[in-house]
């Protein structure tokens, strides 16, 4: 953690001789607005959390409810709740979703002073004022989690996924390969079959987990030879999807650079969730293994195989067969 | 076939387990006459090493005869005598072109969880772990070797298993752990560790001309094969005396121009900081102990070298990177490229330089392996090399 005030200023991006400007800088990457306000609140998370944790019966005071055991212990809830939120939202991966999470915990927040609210009168006043400032938070919460969704892009569903490898092979081998679809489904592994059916227009299947295929007809929109493919999945597929492959020389004599770069939308219903495992959680980790695969079928002439890979799921670093026996050694 | 199979921490088990098949055509099926136990292999057995699997064969040096070859396999034919180098390798990709071919790209199947943790993966290993590819290893009545037109070695008539096993391993690894030290003439040159690959470690540095090579251990028996055997000059029991000072005194103050760690991530100390090492391995902060690495780092001469060929897996804690960076000190590591050394070793095993069996303290049945394992863990009857046979 951060000590010093100059450290905690280069934490926060100022340059450590300019404390008194008042415009951080922002980290590298950069930060939208949006993004600062979503961390802003996630600080506020934390810090409400942790006084609702630490100190129930003054936070209970301060908001006009009875100050009583029930009542300390939704406080301390209340305040891990916060916590956890307001931690969800600074580590920055789904801070949309954490931001939401805020919004639903700030209803029951409301319905919790709603139906806990002291009768004096300075109790009532004390509640109005918490719940409207509940209130107020609510509604930056609402706007920020809208904000932050619309940010990620287009289609909230649709996964983006961008791999690249190199291969000790020239553009051209390498171009001329993938560009004979029927060769594709050696090395992805989820493609049961490319038929093509005209220069433009081809249809794929794919395996689904719990057997049977989905399907879809692409075409090509961009074919520039040795150099890139993009292609567009046609109207009513299955897996909408888009993309392009990329292949450029790599430096020094090292071959080629694939760039693979598509979006898909995983379909609702039940096709969505075989599509959905079919990809994997991490889509981008299944399209890396096809490249990896792309790799040793071009450079080693075949896909390469361990005694535990050619099973799916874990197997022990042993032959598993069905040869015959060599015999005994003595 | 049996073979030795890792069943958990400290626990091995010699099972029946089908023999295996030809799965890609560059492979060659070997029936293993000789195998060994790595020091690595003890990290394993030790339980340090993750993504084991119940039923994993283990053992990653061996040779033997060939009994069947894949389709695409020109340079072997059954009955020919081979040695194994114990990186798989496919002789294609840019590091194998680069002669860098514990690097290769393709030949571990599991790259992604190598990835995972150290950014990009090495080639895959026999008998070591699923992140290292899960190939079955050779300690076993017969292995399955993949890209056999590229990492088996023909052994010539005239010599025995003994003499040629540990081109499979060890000697390449002391041998590299010797030439990344750039030796010139009139340089001392300090080995932490005098197991057998320290062992080779110091022939090594004898061979490509050291002026006086120091072994450190602390068993008297290794440091006195180290002296007898292996050539060193002198030699230093750190449980006796005070490794910098004596370092110290043996180069007029200067410290050894090169530094060889043959010790590794389960090295031994006795001070505090070894407790310290071994609380935080406890405690799952740390995960490898790194006591010969700092103290070589400490005693080697500024702008000398660094050459680490033991064994580490993930993270130390207490870096001395102040004192590397202010001494200037050129760090070289690496999992052995065997396969670029397996010729010109060959050649001097031919010619007499060096005759590698000297290590060899001990020959068991493949039935023996899970005690020798403790054996060879805990150092007992004078174990420094134990050779299996099925």
């Amino acid at each position: 953690m951060v000590t010093t005030a100059i450290e905690r200023d280069m934490w926060m991006g100022r340059r450590w001789d300019d404390r008194t400007s008042s415009v951080a800088e922002s980290p590298p990457g950069g930060r939208s607005a949006v993004e600062r306000v979503a961390r802003g609140l996630g600080w506020f998370s934390i810090g409400l959390g942790v006084a609702e944790a630490t100190m129930p019966s003054r936070m209970a005071r301060m908001i006009g409810i009875e100050d009583n055991d029930a009542h300390r212990r939704i406080l301390l809830t209340t305040g891990l709740r916060e916590i956890a939120t307001g931690v969800a939202i600074l580590a920055g991966t789904r801070t949309a979703g954490a931001v939401w999470a805020r919004v639903g915990g700030d209803m029951l927040d409301l319905a919790f002073l709603r139906q806990a609210r002291g009768s004096s009168e300075r109790e009532r006043g004390r509640a109005a004022a918490a719940t409207a400032a509940v209130l107020g938070v609510t509604a930056l919460d609402a706007i920020t989690g809208q904000q932050l969704s619309r940010e990620r892009g287009p289609g909230v569903r649709g996964i983006k996924v961008n791999e690249t490898i190199t291969i000790a092979k020239p553009p051209a081998q390498v171009y001329e390969f993938w560009r004979d679809f029927r060769n594709l489904p050696r090395f992805m592994d989820h493609l049961e079959s490319v038929e093509v059916i005209d220069d433009t227009r081809s249809r794929w299947r794919a395996r689904a987990p719990a057997g049977g295929s989905v399907a879809w007809d692409a075409e090509i929109v961009d074919d520039r030879p040795h150099e890139r493919i993009s292609w567009r999945s046609v109207e009513d597929a299955d897996v909408q999807n888009a993309g392009s492959v990329s292949f450029r020389p790599a430096p020094g004599g090292r071959g080629t650079e694939i760039h693979v770069d598509f979006r898909y939308d995983p379909p609702a219903g039940k096709l969505g969730a075989a599509v959905a495992t079919l990809f994997g959680e991490e889509p981008g980790h299944s399209v890396k293994s096809d490249l990896r695969r792309l790799k040793q079928v071009l450079e080693t002439g075949d896909v390469v195989r361990s005694d535990a890979s050619i099973h799916s799921g874990m197997h022990s670093a042993q032959p598993s067969g069905n040869a015959k026996s060599r015999g005994a050694t003595r | 076939m049996k073979a030795n199979c890792w069943m958990g921490k400290k626990k091995l088990e010699v099972r029946e387990v089908p023999d295996p098949q030809i799965l890609n055509s560059r492979d060659a099926i070997i029936r293993v006459t000789s195998t060994a136990i790595c020091g690595s292999d003890l990290h394993i057995y030790n339980g340090f090493i993750p993504t084991m699997e119940k039923g994993d064969i283990l053992g990653h040096e061996f040779m033997g005869e060939v009994v069947e070859t894949g389709s695409a396999v020109k340079n072997l034919k059954v009955g020919d005598r081979v040695v194994v180098p114990f990186p798989t390798a496919c002789g294609a990709c840019n590091m194998c072109q680069r002669d860098l071919f514990s690097l290769c790209e393709n030949s571990n199947t599991n790259a992604w969880i190598a990835e995972k943790l150290m950014g990009h993966s090495p080639a895959g290993l026999f008998g070591y772990s699923h992140m290292l590819g899960g190939y079955a290893g050779g300690q076993a009545e017969y292995a399955r070797v993949p890209f056999a037109d590229v990492g088996p070695l023909k052994v010539p008539e005239g010599l025995s298993d003994e003499q040629v096993l540990f081109l499979s391993d060890i000697l390449p690894t002391g041998y590299m752990g010797a030439e990344m030290c750039n030796i010139q003439p009139g340089d001392v040159i300090a080995v932490w560790g005098c197991g057998p690959v320290g062992q080779f470690a110091i022939a090594s540095a004898k061979l490509l001309g050291a002026e006086r090579v120091i072994a450190i251990d602390r068993f008297p028996y290794r440091l006195r094969m180290a002296a007898e055997r292996a050539g060193a000059t002198d030699t230093i029991n750190y449980q006796q005396e005070s490794v910098l000072e004596r370092l110290k005194e043996l180069t007029g103050g200067r410290g050894p121009d090169a530094c060889i760690d043959a010790v590794g991530m389960e090295a031994h100390g006795h001070s505090a900081i070894y407790a310290y090492d071994r609380l935080k391995q406890a405690m799952m902060l740390e995960t490898d102990r790194p006591i010969a690495l700092r103290e070589a780092i400490m005693a080697c001469r500024t702008g000398g070298t660094l050459s680490v060929i033991g064994v580490y897996g993930g993270f130390i804690d207490k870096f001395p990177m102040g004192a590397l960076m202010n001494k200037s000190i050129t760090l070289r590591t690496g999992q052995t490229h065997v396969h670029r050394y397996l010729r010109p070793l060959l050649d001097r095993i031919e010619r007499g330089e060096i005759d590698p069996s000297f290590v060899i303290t001990h020959r068991l049945r493949l039935e023996e392996a899970p005690s020798a394992f403790e054996m060879f863990l805990n150092k007992e009857d004078g174990c420094e090399k134990v050779v299996l046979s099925a």
